[in-house]
């Protein structure tokens, strides 16, 4: 996870930053599954699954975002060059 | 026994793969090889952690709950990388720049 | 080891916080806001507050960084710098963190059973939630029937939140009269052109509506509740205006059904009230509900909770299509 930080911190680009973010989510619920697991407490898997959903519309709403602002750039700016 | 030895060795070997996917990420000279290491050991990463649990979990609620999990993230976290592939490929990062030469090139 | 994971999470913790502090680029700051608020959730997770963990996440690791990136695409992407007295600042950061770190000398060691909050209110709940109300979940009992009349205010707070947000935005984004002569695609298509995402994504939204549904209704048992379970619905209507653009999400639920949504998951929480008057008891009091107290107690507390999940779905859709609905002027 840690890792997965130092990259969101120096990713050069905007994907490398996203990907690290999904990559994170990702780590964070297996690890929210394992410590459930571990500690005995089941219920908590609810939460895991939860994330897991959650991360994966987290990186859709970025690329759509990043989507646009590139439209709007297009139409504001006139076609790229 | 053996359950727990099987277990606690998949936990372990998934816990390697993620490791190798972070350090790869971190390492890796460009965005699609990056993509590349992180979600592939991601996946199956999850995969060997997820199987490694639900061996100690028996057949219960917290089975079906883990095998909807490893569901979730089987689906998601290739379609995942797979748009966020796709979104760089449209804004014209081409596989063989590192970033510095397609902000060279836009300007 | 839970004091190891702990340390290991709050240092992560304090990194990203510094990140986004000195990062001027506002996408990143977004997106770092999001990585610390699942570090908080896992942090709550592993001081086994299992509804607190599980409504960080769902609301700020996942709504809020879309919400955020859409008032984003709204406004400019770098932070205008801004000098101003720097050194008055700073010095009162310094004197209150030092008070702040002098106040915490005095608390009690992390789970002594012997601190004041484990010696008063907190048996007392314990003891009385099997008899009185009868289900396993304390957090919700206490949340939705001991202290109804504060979830009342918090649904209030959301009502006024969304209703806020309305009225500086207005229910539909106005055309920009005059567009540009430059054909751009419509950028109300959503994703629709990446086959994969949206192929995977209409596979899983009703599988993510029958979660919501499920932490809804199994927030008596187990970690879950109103205000998860509307951020989770409102999660999967986000991702269907995601995969196919707004125009068609907002046909599937028009605005006005939204803003009916926000007023009448409130108006349910206080009719429940008035009900619980109107049949005898006090206001907020469920044992009148029904025959047997206990079973009262279940319908009110099953009733609010839907009143909850409603508001917050309501308030949450609201603000994301008032936000991503707008064009960039």
């Amino acid at each position: 996870m840690a890792l997965a930080l130092g990259r969101a911190l120096l990713g050069p680009s905007v994907y490398d930053r996203v990907l690290a973010a999904n990559m994170f989510g990702t780590k964070t619920v297996l690890l929210l599954s394992v410590i459930a697991f571990l500690y005995g407490r089941p219920d908590f898997l609810d939460l895991a699954l939860a994330y897991a959903l959650i991360n994966f519309i987290g990186v859709l709403a970025v690329l759509e975002f990043i989507r646009r602002r590139a439209s709007n750039d297009t139409a504001i700016n006139g076609i790229d060059p | 026994m053996l359950l727990d030895i099987a277990s606690w060795a998949l936990l372990s070997i998934g816990g390697i793969f993620v490791f190798i996917g972070g350090v790869g990420a971190l390492r890796m000279p460009n965005l699609y090889t990056r993509i590349h290491a992180a979600s592939l050991t991601d996946t199956m990463g999850a995969v060997l952690i997820i199987v490694g649990i639900m061996l100690q979990a028996g057949v219960s609620l917290a089975a079906v709950k883990l095998a909807a999990i490893l569901l979730f993230l089987l689906l998601t976290s290739p379609t995942a990388s797979n748009a966020l592939a796709s979104a760089a490929l449209l804004a014209g990062l081409r596989p063989g720049d590192t970033v510095a030469t397609h902000e060279e090139q836009s300007e | 080891m839970i004091v190891l994971f702990g340390v290991f999470l709050l240092t992560l913790m304090v990194i990203t916080a510094l990140a986004i502090v000195r990062t001027q680029h506002l996408f990143v700051a977004v997106i770092l806001t999001g990585i610390f608020s699942l570090l908080m959730a896992a942090n709550f997770f592993l001081l086994d507050a299992a509804d607190v963990a599980l409504t960080e996440a769902a609301i700020g690791a996942g709504i809020s960084t879309v919400l955020f990136l859409g008032a984003l695409a709204l406004t400019g992407e770098h932070e205008r710098v801004s000098s101003s007295n720097r050194l008055l600042a700073l010095s009162v950061v310094a004197v209150t963190t030092l008070i702040v770190i002098y106040a915490t000398f005095d608390k009690p060691h992390f789970g002594d059973p012997l601190a004041p909050v484990h010696q008063h209110v907190a048996p007392w709940y314990l003891e009385r939630t099997p008899e009185v109300i009868d289900i396993p979940n304390v957090v919700t009992a206490v949340l939705a029937s001991f202290r109804g009349y504060d979830t009342l205010g918090e649904v209030f707070v959301v009502f006024t939140a969304g209703i806020g947000v309305l009225f500086l935005f207005g229910a539909r984004p106005r055309r920009k009269s005059g567009s540009p002569g430059i054909k751009v695609a419509e950028p109300g298509q959503g994703l629709r052109h990446y086959l994969i995402p949206r192929v995977v994504g209409r596979l899983l939204i009703p599988f993510i509506l029958l979660f919501g549904l499920y932490v809804q209704f199994h927030g008596d048992y187990g970690p879950g509740g109103g205000f998860q379970a509307g951020a989770i619905v409102a999660a999967a209507f986000i991702l269907y205006a995601l995969l196919e653009g707004e125009a068609q999400a907002l046909r599937v639920l028009p605005q006005r059904l939204l803003t009916g949504l926000i007023a009448g998951g409130a108006l349910l929480y206080g009719a429940v009230g008035v009900a619980g008057m109107l049949l005898g008891g006090n206001f907020l009091d469920y044992s009148v509900l029904a025959a047997d107290p206990i079973t009262g107690q279940h319908i009110g507390i099953l009733l609010i909770e839907a009143g909850v999940g409603i508001a917050v779905t309501g308030v949450l859709l609201s603000v994301f299509h008032a936000f991503a609905g707008r064009r960039r002027r």
